[in-house]
């Protein structure tokens, strides 16, 4: 038998202080994402913006400069470049200032550069037009999918456990999700609906580990009803820790294989699954437990004040 | 054998014979003439971001088809009174539903209100006293007719964008109504998008318009019947933009309803291409008459209020032919006669989305992520047999089983595959073990307080089951969601997300499980690899 862990016997609920401060920074990072997206200050993409995107191939490497130069000399202004690592690729985003008719991108863009490098083979790789109503309508339907899932979740889990390990659920599933818009922020990465299919995946995905320890736990709870529940959680979590440390690795394994291979397309999308990956195994063992103790200890507290009460079993 | 994996194993089997029948079209390029009955036809698809094309989504704007049409009525008034000898101060169109009728005295407006009646029933009208003893008659267009007309419209503009498409030669595009008033259209493999989405996009409403002689186009003083349009000559070589404008009558003589057909011919003197065109029998009728009132006058062909050229009429024209000459390329001219023959759009359509990708970034992508999916398979199965021996090569079997599974699954819906679809596949490769791992783990800890291995595989599965139920049902209800709301690639995804979630739920609980069973069921099995 081969095992990455022998028996452990980590105190996680212990250690649940420094693991919150972690979470909390995680999350107010997050939710500061989420602010300046929708004050339009962070890196949105054109799905929700509406806008022009053109990616461009050239034969040899174009500088950024040089790139903008050429386009600026056409009269091309407001944009952003953006360089993709391999095989001379520049991805051309315009602003509204420079609003072309739909069609025309493709074509004035790449005239820029062969008008300013005469002997530069361009090839256009794609072009993305948006309509800002387009732009409205799927930031509406974006926001009504990640409530409705969240919901869908909540409401599963309310269900198949009690009220308690529900909240934790979907505090850790929070977590995951601020953790991936975090990250997308911190590293200036584009929000686009990708990235939104990601969070919506990881969201249903990270729920697995939440689950096992849960069911875990539940089951312990069972059979010891007298042990302190710091221990008994303690214990289940230790119990599922390598289990959920592989379930975790396997599916890191086929994501890493989409990050490093999958090519530009998906190369963020497979980011945001990698972070939500290990931030869903993370948030399983130090957010959603430690959660369901907080409640469990608080209620307890709470019976305890109402004493000579006679307790219910 | 034991009883239960009897069925279970024809199960398997027969799962894998189906996914392989339903694969059959999707790998075989061409298929064999028997392969025709009730053996199936459908297959996957690439998505256009895997084989390259154009995504369109254009708005229709309706409320100019209703106000074209209220535009018509005031035309026909217009006829109509002149020609019963009713004088009228002004007919014209007013807001976004109403036609307005100024009369200068009271018998003609009863007079006109009695037409009205009779001719124009589905118009609600109204009556008025205007300033100085006029009187004002408003015909009112009602909202059950303006709802239907904007529906035809869009009806209308669907079929006639199929038929410009249907000419313009795109290989099984995709044209189908959005919402009230939206068309996506998909071009897979189109070489150049730009000219399909130009071809696409114009309204095509063809006019024939007299040159109102004498009047200055650039003078303050138009006359209410006439308007200033631009021609306009693109020099083909510089590709500078040369506008000329001229002052028409506003009312159009001749229009491209009364067109049967449109084709690019070649002038034989100066090697230049022109559209050709034939007029129905009551358009040549007219032609005839107009050319022969109008003879030295010149007449002016606009299209999209831009005019294409303004000759002089030499000789009234009989036969119903004529001719559209411009600045043309055979592209451009091409083009043109396909709008023409297709006919004008009820109104004109705006592209709001258009999403191209090129043949060259598909094929890339297809291959990166193929690569990808590979690369990840051979990690996981390296992986799980190094770490669970040969329990873990039964999980990798359940993995393949999977694999197999699902494309059948997608192959038999005809599903579209997207890059992002391919990503949901190598993301259930690792997804997939996470059963068989949750379920191998539970034996272990079953194995270590000393249980026989029959006894603790079964108390793995039985433990193990509730736990990837609970997973498995989660993970669904994301995905569901990103089907109802995804477009495009995203809903590839979403289709290979949770249909894979499905066939997964199976083969952990049901594919892996029977392979266990067969070697175990005797006992005989003193310990268990893994």
């Amino acid at each position: 038998m081969i095992e990455f862990l022998g028996k452990t016997n980590i105190d996680f609920i212990g250690k649940r202080k420094y693991s919150f401060v972690i979470s909390s920074l995680i999350s107010i990072i997050g939710i500061i994402a989420i602010v300046q997206m929708s004050r339009g200050a962070a890196n949105l993409g054109i799905d929700f913006t509406g806008g022009t995107t053109v990616q461009l191939k050239f034969d040899r490497p174009v500088p950024l400069a040089d790139a903008r130069k050429a386009l600026h000399a056409s009269g091309i202004t407001d944009l952003e470049l953006q360089e993709i690592k391999d095989g001379n690729k520049l991805l051309v985003k315009l602003g509204k200032q420079d609003h072309l008719a739909v069609g025309q991108a493709a074509t004035v863009i790449p005239a820029a550069f062969t008008k300013a490098m005469p002997n530069l083979q361009v090839t256009v790789d794609s072009t993305t037009e948006i309509g800002p109503a387009i732009g409205d309508k799927l930031r509406k339907d974006t926001i009504i999918a990640v409530a409705l899932s969240m919901l869908g979740i909540i409401l599963y889990i309310a269900w198949r456990f009690d009220f308690k390990f529900g909240i934790g659920a979907v505090v850790a599933t929070l977590h995951d999700v601020l953790a991936m818009f975090a990250a997308y922020y911190v590293t200036g990465r584009e929000f686009n609906l990708l990235f939104i299919t990601a969070v919506l995946t990881i969201a249903g995905y990270s729920l697995t580990d939440t689950v096992v320890v849960f069911d875990r736990i539940r089951e312990n709870l069972h059979k010891d009803l007298k042990g302190a529940l710091h221990t008994i959680f303690n214990r289940s979590i230790n119990e599922v820790l390598s289990r959920s440390i592989i379930t975790s690795l396997t599916t890191f394994l086929s994501a890493s294989a989409l990050f490093f291979f999958g090519g530009e397309v998906i190369h963020d999308f497979s980011f945001a699954l990698l972070i939500g990956i290990i931030v869903g195994a993370y948030s399983s063992v130090f957010v959603a437990s430690p959660i369901v103790i907080l409640l469990e200890q608080r209620a307890q507290r709470k019976q305890g004040n109402t004493a000579g009460a006679p307790a219910h079993a | 054998m034991p009883k239960a994996a009897g069925w279970r194993i024809a199960l398997i089997i027969v799962f894998v014979a189906l996914s392989c029948v339903y694969l059959v079209p999707t790998v075989v390029p061409t298929l064999p003439s028997w392969w025709k009955g009730i053996l199936p036809k459908d297959k996957i698809s690439l998505g256009l971001d895997l084989q390259g094309g154009t995504h369109l989504v254009l708005e229709v704007e309706t409320q100019k088809a209703v106000e074209g049409t209220l535009d018509l009525v005031a035309t026909d008034l217009e006829d109509t009174l002149t020609s019963k000898n009713l004088r009228y101060k002004r007919i014209g169109r007013t807001g976004a539903d109403t036609v307005s009728i100024v009369l200068y005295e009271k018998d003609t407006a009863a007079a006109v209100q009695q037409l009205i009646k009779e001719k124009y029933r589905d118009y609600d009208q109204v009556s008025t006293v205007e300033d100085g003893g006029m009187i004002g008659i408003q015909l009112r267009m009602r909202e059950k007719d303006i709802q239907e007309r904007k529906d035809k419209a869009v009806a209308q503009a669907l079929e006639t964008i199929r038929n410009r498409i249907d000419q313009f030669g795109v290989s099984e595009p995709v044209i189908a109504r959005q919402g009230t008033n939206q068309i996506v259209v998909q071009l897979p493999g189109i070489k150049d998008p730009q000219r399909a989405i130009d071809l696409i996009g114009r309204t095509a409403r063809l006019e024939f318009k007299l040159v109102k002689e004498g009047v200055s186009p650039t003078g303050d003083v138009i006359p209410d019947d006439a308007e200033v349009l631009n021609e306009k000559i693109v020099d083909p070589v510089t590709g500078a933009v040369n506008e000329t404008p001229f002052v028409v009558q506003k009312k159009a003589l001749i229009t491209g309803d009364l067109l049967t057909d449109a084709q690019v011919r070649i002038d034989s003197q100066f090697n230049q291409p022109y559209v050709a065109i034939e007029f129905n029998s009551l358009g040549a009728k007219l032609f005839d008459q107009i050319t022969a009132a109008n003879v030295g006058k010149r007449f002016a062909i606009v299209l999209d209020n831009t005019i294409y050229s303004a000759p002089v009429i030499r000789e009234r024209i009989s036969g119903g032919s004529a001719q559209i000459s411009g600045n043309f390329t055979e592209k451009t001219a091409s083009d043109l006669a396909i709008v023409l023959r297709a006919g004008a759009l009820p109104a004109p359509v705006k592209v709001i989305q258009n999403v191209t990708v090129g043949a060259s970034l598909g094929k890339d992508s297809i291959d990166k992520g193929l690569m990808a999916g590979a690369i990840g398979v051979l990690l996981v199965i390296c992986f799980m047999a190094f770490y669970y021996k040969l329990s873990g090569m039964v999980a990798n079997l359940g993995m393949v089983l999977n694999i197999v599974y699902l494309l059948g699954a997608l192959s038999a819906l005809g599903a579209t595959l997207t890059l992002p679809g391919i990503a949901a596949i190598v993301l259930l490769v690792g997804m997939s073990v996470d059963a068989n791992v949750i379920i191998f783990e539970r034996i272990r800890e079953e194995l270590r307080l000393g249980k026989a291995p029959k006894a603790a595989l079964d108390a793995g599965y039985d433990h193990a089951f509730l736990t990837i139920m609970d997973s498995h049902v989660t993970a669904l209800i994301t995905a569901a969601v990103l089907f109802q709301f995804g477009t495009g690639p995203i809903k590839g995804f979403a289709v290979s997300l949770s249909l894979g979630i499905i066939i997964n739920l199976f083969t952990s609980l049901t594919g892996t499980r029977v392979i266990f069973d067969l070697f175990l069921h005797k006992g005989r099995v003193k310990k268990m690899s893994i």
